[in-house]
């Protein structure tokens, strides 16, 4: 039980199961799953639904984070995604076919590929910080989507497109699934491979990865091309569910909720050690404690107030300086304690 | 190690003592280059529209950016210690909120006032504490700052609550004559005031030093004994205390108190400050180049407003390439310094 709890996935899992359970207290059928005209449905699976564009964004962010970075342009990126694809299915002149869909698509991800090339280029290349160098996307990014799309919200009405976000493939939301594969296509590439061996190693040490002969300018370039073409694929399933693009308000904050995804999942932002579960747990805290808000009846503009809490919260708990805090006090029922009023 | 510059993964190598000062005037030349584009830019204004070269067009810079400027002050100190401060623009949403709905209810205005500048400051006194005593990144925890600001704003009010108190709306009508049918607003002699008080601070004091010293390397300003705790978390609650003196300024210039006010505007007062020519891992800066950034950021905007054709995103578009410009610069200072 005792090193259970000192697994560092320990704490987001007992936050998220604490999450879920008070949902469950409050509303029996929680986490009832049930068959509807052949799709799933239930609470469990709408929060996977509405998480997954955030968890896309958060596992790029994980990768991003290990080489001691940070890309803050990601909600930037799912902006131009959706404009871009969503300006060319409603120019083309047969706005409602499955090739206008998969090309608007791979317009998305080509978009995507160059701007995380760019973002590669300024860090890995020039060698300016991370938090700068993407900022420069950050702001000029937005901007960049308003011209694609002339300042207007863009409706476009396309069934094979609308299916990336809102359609369902063997009962389950083709949202998911994607979400899915990508989480298994990363974690393949980074635990079954040396890559992830490698990024570890250029976060703990640039320098020295680079004297021990590893080509870190090029794993650093790998890693924000896969955080801004996980970015388009969240970009895609936003503006087709909703099936329009808003240069504005598609993906506002959602670095936020990405960058704090991964730090409650418990990789440090200091670089070196990072865990793509953990990541997903924390995206589904964030996730679940939005439909927590609104399961106990509490007005949703208090989310940001619960977010702020627990994340401070969280942070405080993996902080090195608090558990030596702790530990001395050798008092196992207070971080529980804490926890609970923080939730 | 400054916690942001852990995020860094080439080193960035710093000007040796030495170096920099047998090329001190490298240490000035971001700023100067700051000032040579906002000439450049106006002198371009000048000679496209004739009515741009008008003294009160020059004042309006600091008319339409009084709170910007308050905030890049702050954010200098922040960014001088290596550290940064993403909360700024949702305390100024929470003071004109608090503000707003306390003033409606009849509350005196200076006993508002008074109430915001602790809440601010209380606020940036906690985020420092943290940062400090908790050893947690600067960029976490103040983003953790700006979603409970921006959730307090929610929770007092969705809605845009007009200010309709005397000594506010008072303060937004009021012109300062100058000579020449020219005219500033209270509020510009106020920043002006809080950006003399900051240069006075930095460069003149103790504390001042040791925030230098703390950007330079923080492991020798410790064994030096300057006091970096308690320096560090001063710094964020003087940040704190200039975004709820930036409140009120913006409710001043706007008389209402609104939660979605001031979304971005912590990327700006970032902007200006990199503009200035204060370098992002700290150590080397100055709050006047930050004041200079907000006007390049103004005049970006005029010049939008005056061509007519050109549609607000190019706002965005322009401060985004006028950063990469100017971090290029940086680096290339940084490199032959270095």
């Amino acid at each position: 039980m005792k090193s259970l709890l000192k697994h560092r996935l320990a704490w987001p899992v007992i936050a998220l199961a604490a999450l879920l359970l008070l949902n469950q207290i409050f509303r029996p059928d929680f986490l009832g799953l049930r068959m509807q005209d052949g799709h799933l449905y239930g609470s469990l699976v709408d929060i996977m639904r509405n998480g997954a564009p955030t968890i896309l964004i958060a596992l790029g962010m994980t990768l991003v984070i290990a080489t001691r970075g940070i890309d803050l342009s990601v909600g930037a990126v799912v902006a131009i995604a959706g404009a871009a694809s969503c300006a060319y299915i409603a120019a083309s002149p047969d706005p409602g076919s499955p090739v206008t869909a998969a090309t608007a698509v791979v317009i998305a991800v080509v978009a995507a590929l160059a701007l995380g090339v760019w973002n590669g280029f300024l860090v890995s290349t020039i060698g300016v910080q991370p938090i700068i160098a993407t900022l420069v996307l950050m702001t000029a990014g937005r901007g960049i989507a308003q011209l694609i799309t002339g300042g207007q919200i863009i409706s476009v009405s396309n069934d094979h497109y609308k299916s990336i976000g809102a359609g369902y493939l063997f009962t389950l939301p083709i949202s998911i699934l994607i979400t899915a594969a990508v989480f298994v296509l990363a974690a393949v590439l980074t635990r079954r491979t040396a890559l992830g061996t490698l990024i570890e190693a250029v976060g703990i040490n640039p320098v020295a990865s680079r004297l021990a002969g590893l080509r870190s300018r090029n794993i650093i370039w790998i890693v924000y091309v896969f955080s801004a073409v996980c970015a388009a694929v969240a970009g895609l399933m936003i503006s087709s569910n909703v099936t329009a693009a808003d240069a504005n308000n598609a993906g506002l904050y959602i670095e936020m909720d990405a960058i704090l995804a991964v730090v409650i999942g418990g990789t440090s932002l200091a670089g070196g050690r990072y865990t793509l579960v953990g990541t997903v747990v924390g995206a589904f805290i964030i996730q679940t404690l939005t439909t927590t808000v609104y399961t106990l009846g509490i007005p949703p503009e208090v989310t940001l107030v619960f977010k702020a809490l627990v994340v401070i919260t969280v942070c405080l708990l993996q902080a090195p300086k608090a558990r030596t805090l702790l530990s001395s006090l050798k008092a196992a029922p207070k971080p529980a304690a804490k926890e609970k009023v923080a939730i | 190690m400054s916690p942001l510059s852990t995020l860094t993964p080439l080193t960035v190598k710093k000007p040796s003592p030495a170096r920099s000062r047998l090329r001190g005037g490298a240490r000035y030349a971001p700023t100067l280059a700051t000032v040579g584009l906002f000439i450049a830019m106006f002198a371009v204004g000048a000679g496209m529209y004739p009515s741009f070269l008008s003294g009160q067009v020059f004042l309006n810079l600091f008319i339409d950016n009084t709170f910007l400027i308050v905030l890049a002050v702050g954010m200098t100190f922040v960014i001088l210690t290596g550290g940064i401060d993403l909360s700024v623009g949702a305390v100024v949403a929470l003071s004109m909120m608090v503000s707003a709905t306390l003033l409606q209810q009849g509350w005196n205005a200076g006993a508002v006032i008074v109430l915001v500048l602790l809440i601010g400051g209380g606020l940036g006194l906690l985020m420092g504490l943290i940062i400090q005593y908790f050893d947690i990144q600067p960029f976490i925890v103040t983003l953790a700052g700006m979603f409970l600001a921006r959730g307090l704003c929610y929770v007092i009010s969705l809605d845009s609550i007009p200010v309709t108190e005397g000594f506010f709306t008072g303060m937004a009508q009021a012109q300062i004559p100058l000579p020449g049918d020219l005219f500033v607003s209270p509020g510009v002699l106020l920043a002006l005031g809080i950006v003399a008080i900051a240069f006075f601070v930095l460069h003149h004091t103790r504390f001042g030093r040791t925030v230098y010293a703390i950007g330079g390397s923080e492991h020798s300003a410790m064994l030096m004994g300057l006091p970096v705790k308690s320096t560090k978390i001063l710094v964020y609650a003087l940040s704190g205390l200039c975004s709820a003196v930036a409140g009120i300024l913006f409710s001043f210039y706007s008389l209402s108190g609104y939660s979605l006010a001031a979304q971005g505007m912590e990327l700006d007062a970032i902007a200006a400050v990199v503009i200035g020519g204060t370098l992002l891992t700290g150590g080397t800066g100055y709050v006047l180049g930050s004041v200079v950034g907000v006007l390049v950021l103004g005049i970006v905007q005029t010049f939008i407003a005056y061509d007519g054709t050109l549609s607000s995103w190019w706002t965005k578009i322009v401060i985004g390439g006028l950063l990469l410009v100017f971090i290029l610069l940086q680096r290339l200072f940084a490199r032959k310094a270095g």
